[in-house]
């Protein structure tokens, strides 16, 4: 059996941050009345964060090695 | 531009360009130049996850929830991120096993199960009905508020209206027709609709520009940007409470995570999902670049949600405007009607996408997984003789879609207007989660059974039904109210919305923590407590071990039937031309001249099985083919082959890397061999040469001391004589060196003779000494014998032992120095042998050149000033003699202190016990 790559690896990883990242207690640390650029941090937080894993996933499977 | 006639006439525009759209990717694929064969076509194909829900509805959830519709798109995302390891097992799966649906995939898992594949179609059907009726309700509701232009008003409930009048009834008929145009206009081996990708591929793009737009025009034209609607938004205290929502009255945690989990499933097993991911995909490559390129388009269809929210929550007076119409209301309260035209548009994309795609999933599924195996089994049909089965097929998937719709539209006109629409998309993606174990578990764990699999996906359903769908029907006053309050018959604690008075959830959440409890824990409890078929353990393996598969998976057919029969039983199905087609190509593969030539072998019966399979399903194929082909039925070694498979691989290998082990092993060996006969071939080169020069050394002296004789005849007398005793002498010392050179190779080559008797050591000494007794006189050395008085017998030739001693002897008086010169003979029994040592006071030899001078021509000394005096073999001819009786000679030295040549002979066995009754005695 082919061993899994280390791009295999990251990938689960990366579905792993994301489990953390949309979950309790890190949800709960962004609930808070708080605005940023008058904006609600937990919409500002979510919206990031969602973009973070994805532009993560792009560079992991589009980048090279 | 927004009257009733405008606004109907763009639609069918809109839906002819869609047609244009399918027509030419359908021309492009006959071409052999597919324009869905393209990741981002694939991408944006899988997009039709975002329906009249999404586009409507999120906007509705938002303003009640705040951030509460994400979880349906973060669930599915980290899903996405998955594909490349779940969804491209499920790819690989269904492109070997030409698997058409999903219904089928599980049926397929499960031993090509009829009965699976039936359950799995009933629970699809009847759990996607909500969600069908959502987009006709979505597109009508729409529709009359886009008519009651420039008024808002929302629409008549549903049911207030005859169905002739009923806007909801026509959507419905319309989408009918136009998902039997998509779908079902030719049957195909593979289900594959390259048309309907394209078409739901543009439709995607469609639906982002309008949402996009509309985001656009509510946050920066109607206001001043996020910021702005937020800063708004903070000053009504009912929206400031959804800036942070959660853990608050509007949303729990568990609510929260629940609805990621549910999404992480429905975007794999809501049927249409399962339809355009694994179905439709073209290459597995593709799931790659859509892992990450289908997230952003949901994020991207998502931003503005919020900002519309609060938008017409701030715009519209509270409780006037329902807030799943913000999207085209705002825009229509502005007067901008363009805008609400492009929502208008986007909106019927998202949802005619979504329907199209799902009615002809379920149609295939009701068509090969419910009717086909029934009118087969039914034999009064006489559905088995019949020549072409292929229009009946197709009329089949159309009555069901026409069937799915207009239960769609009855769905809505029960339930419809009870449920906001995001709640009934949720109560569709409840019932699709109830494949996840099933699915997961089968791709996963070969342990899985067809017995667990039916008691999972009945209990979860069973579950399902009683959380969500009863209720459903009890709020829209169909059922009674009391069934849901006080629980069935007045039990409270098997009240369908808190089961076991599990309370303080919402329903959603509660439906699926039992529904998922019931349905895993009846997966491996019906999985554990019985023993799976052979032919299950066959699918089992084909479906977990996927990836270790080259080629066609392997067939259970034994061949006992004709080409033309199976030729005859595909064409039924799928068309005469078309089979004739199809079997020509394959026989052109095997190198047949024609389909009469081709052997009726299990190839081909999995060829034809595998042709069905794409059109009728698995079960269905099995059932067909089985009627002009043997099947062989498993054999226990089989079985047994199959379920060893894993463990001989491990076991080959294992006895790979012994032999490997063994094989260094052996070469070390050849290696060493080599090393040793080259040695043995550079001793014998120097032997023959060594031996040459000690030839001629003699004979040289010979010829001189004879050609002086011959040319001088008047030689004195007395010197004469001298020389003459020279020649002898020489003469003598040639033979003996022959007669050495004779006996060593004698012995080597094992060609000697020896004459085997009991000896007795001290005798055979005695006469050594006797006979070398002048030697040592004349050379003025002195022996000594210190012979034990007794010793046992040794096996060996007289003649030799006595060659032995001599040659010690010879050489220990040749050693010492003339006149100090003492030579010691000592004869003990040793243990199991006799030792004889021969010491003298002579030079001694160096260490180094001890192991040296048994070798042969090898003579030690000053060979400088000593001239040497024996032939150089008969250390070494002794040394063969002693090893050829089992025993051993050496010597032991310190240079200037002498040398104690010692050899030993074992005892002779029968010598043993005549000792020791000599000692007895």
């Amino acid at each position: 059996m082919r061993k899994p790559s280390l791009r295999a690896y990251r990938i689960v990883s990366l579905f792993l941050l994301g489990c953390l990242l949309f979950n309790y207690p890190v949800l709960a640390v962004f609930n808070v009345g708080a605005t940023a650029a008058g904006i609600p941090v937990l919409y500002v937080y979510l919206f990031v964060a969602w973009g973070l894993l994805i532009a993560l996933a792009a560079a992991i499977i589009e980048g090279g090695s | 531009m927004l009257q009733g006639w405008f606004v109907v006439t763009v639609s069918f525009a809109y839906i002819g360009l869609l047609f244009a759209v399918a027509w030419f990717a359908d021309r492009r694929a006959a071409q052999g130049r597919s324009i869905i064969s393209n990741a981002w076509v694939y991408s944006l194909s899988l997009a039709v996850y975002a329906t009249a829900w999404t586009f409507y509805g999120s906007v509705g959830r938002a303003a009640t929830d705040g951030v509460g519709f994400l979880p349906t798109y973060l669930g599915a995302t980290l899903t996405m991120l998955l594909g490349w390891f779940v969804l491209r097992k499920m790819v690989r799966i269904t492109r070997l096993n030409r698997i058409t649906s999903l219904a089928d995939f599980v049926a397929s898992r499960y031993g090509k199960s009829a009965l699976i594949g039936g359950v799995v179609t009933v629970i699809a059907v009847i759990g996607i009905l909500p969600y069908i009726s959502l987009q006709l309700k979505a597109v009508s509701t729409s529709f009359q508020i886009l008519l009651g232009y420039p008024a808002i008003a929302m629409p008549a409930k549903a049911g207030s209206l005859e169905v002739m009048q009923d806007t909801a009834f026509y959507v419905a008929l319309f989408m009918a027709l136009f998902a039997i145009a998509f779908g079902t206009r030719q049957l195909d081996a593979a289900e594959r609709h390259e048309g309907m990708v394209a078409a739901i591929a543009f439709e995607s793009l469609v639906k982002l520009v309008a949402f996009l737009g509309v985001g656009v025009y509510v946050a920066f034209f109607m206001y001043d940007g996020l910021g702005d609607i937020f800063a708004r938004a903070a000053g009504r205290p009912d929206l400031e409470v959804l800036m942070a929502p959660l853990g608050g009255a509007a949303g729990s945690y568990a609510n929260w995570v629940w609805l990621t989990i549910l999404s992480m499933f429905a975007i794999i097993f809501l049927p249409r999902q399962f339809q355009v991911a694994v179905i439709e995909n073209t290459d597995e490559r593709h799931l790659k670049r859509a892992a990450w390129l289908f997230p952003l388009y949901m994020l991207a269809i998502n931003v503005f949600v919020l900002p519309i929210a609060f938008g017409g929550a701030l715009h519209f007076p509270a409780g006037e405007v329902d807030a799943d119409t913000f999207v085209l209301t705002l825009p229509m309260a502005q007067k901008a009607e363009g805008v609400a035209l492009l929502v208008f548009i986007g909106g019927l994309s998202a949802a005619t996408g979504m329907v199209i795609v799902e009615t002809i999933a379920l149609s295939t599924m009701i068509c090969n997984d419910l009717v086909m195996p029934l009118l087969l089994r039914i034999r009064a049909f006489r559905l088995t003789e019949m020549r072409d089965l292929s229009s009946l097929l197709l009329d089949i998937r159309r009555a069901a879609i026409i069937a799915l719709l207009m239960g769609g539209y009855f769905y809505y006109l029960l339930a419809g207007e009870a449920y906001a629409l995001v709640s009934i998309g949720l109560i569709s993606f409840a019932a699709a989660a109830q494949f996840a174990p099933a699915v997961i578990g089968g791709l996963y764990w070969r342990g899985g059974t067809r017995t667990g699999a039916l008691a999972g996906l009945c209990a979860g359903f069973a579950v399902w039904a009683y959380t969500l769908l009863l209720p459903a029907f009890a709020k829209s006053g169909w059922l009674g109210v009391e069934f849901v309050e006080r629980g069935p018959f007045g039990i409270e604690l098997l009240r369908p919305t808190q089961l076991f008075g599990l309370a303080g959830l919402d329903q959603i959440t509660h439906a699926m923590i039992w529904s998922m409890i019931a349905n895993v824990g009846a997966y491996l409890v019906g999985s554990v407590i019985r023993r799976q078929s052979a032919a299950e353990h066959v699918q089992a393996t084909l479906f977990v071990d996927v990836y270790q598969q080259t080629g066609e998976p392997g067939s259970s057919w034994r061949g006992a039937t004709s080409a033309s029969a199976l030729q005859t039983l595909v064409g039924r199905f799928l068309g005469p031309a078309r089979a004739v087609e199809l079997f020509t190509a394959y026989a052109r593969l095997r190198g047949a001249k024609s389909v009469d030539e081709l052997e009726g072998d299990r190839d081909l019966v999995r060829f034809a099985e595998l042709q069905l399979a794409g059109t009728i399903g698995a079960a269905s194929a099995r059932t067909m083919v089985a009627t002009v082909a043997q099947e062989e039925p498993l054999g226990l070694e089989e079985v047994m082959t199959i379920i060893d498979e894993a463990s001989q691989v491990i076991a080959y290998s294992h006895r790979l890397e012994e032999q490997q082990q063994e094989l260094e092993a052996a070469t070390q060996e050849l290696k060493a061999a080599n090393e040793r006969l080259k040695e043995l071939d550079r001793l014998k080169d120097d032997f023959i040469s060594t031996v040459t020069h000690e030839l001629r050394t003699p004979l040289t002296s010979i010829r001189a001391f004879s050609e002086i004789l011959h040319d001088n005849p008047d030689l004195d007398p007395a010197e004469r004589q001298r020389f003459l005793g020279l020649v002898i002498r020489e003469s003598e010392r040639l033979t003996r060196l022959i007669n050495q050179v004779l006996d060593l190779a004698k012995i080597e080559s094992g060609l000697a003779e020896w004459r085997t008797a009991e000896l007795d050591l001290r005798e055979i000494a005695l006469e050594a000494v006797n006979a070398t007794s002048a030697i040592f006189k004349s050379r003025g050395v002195t022996v000594e014998t210190r012979l034990a008085p007794r010793v046992p017998l040794v096996l060996a030739d007289r003649d030799r032992l006595m060659q032995v001693l001599l040659n010690l002897l010879s050489n220990a008086a040749k050693f010492c120095t003339p006149g100090t010169g003492r030579v010691v003979v000592r004869l003990e029994a040793d243990g199991g042998a006799v030792r004889v040592d021969v010491q003298d006071n002579g030079v001694g030899i160096s260490r180094e050149n001890q192991a040296l001078i048994f070798e042969k021509f090898r003579q030690v000394g000053d060979t400088l000033t000593d001239k040497p005096s024996g032939t150089g073999l008969g250390l070494a001819i002794c040394r063969r003699i002693v090893g050829h009786f089992g025993g051993r000679l050496w010597v032991e030295s310190e240079p200037g202190r002498g040398s104690v040549f010692s050899f030993d002979l074992p005892v002779a066995a029968g010598a043993r016990g005549a000792e020791r009754l000599v000692a007895n005695a």
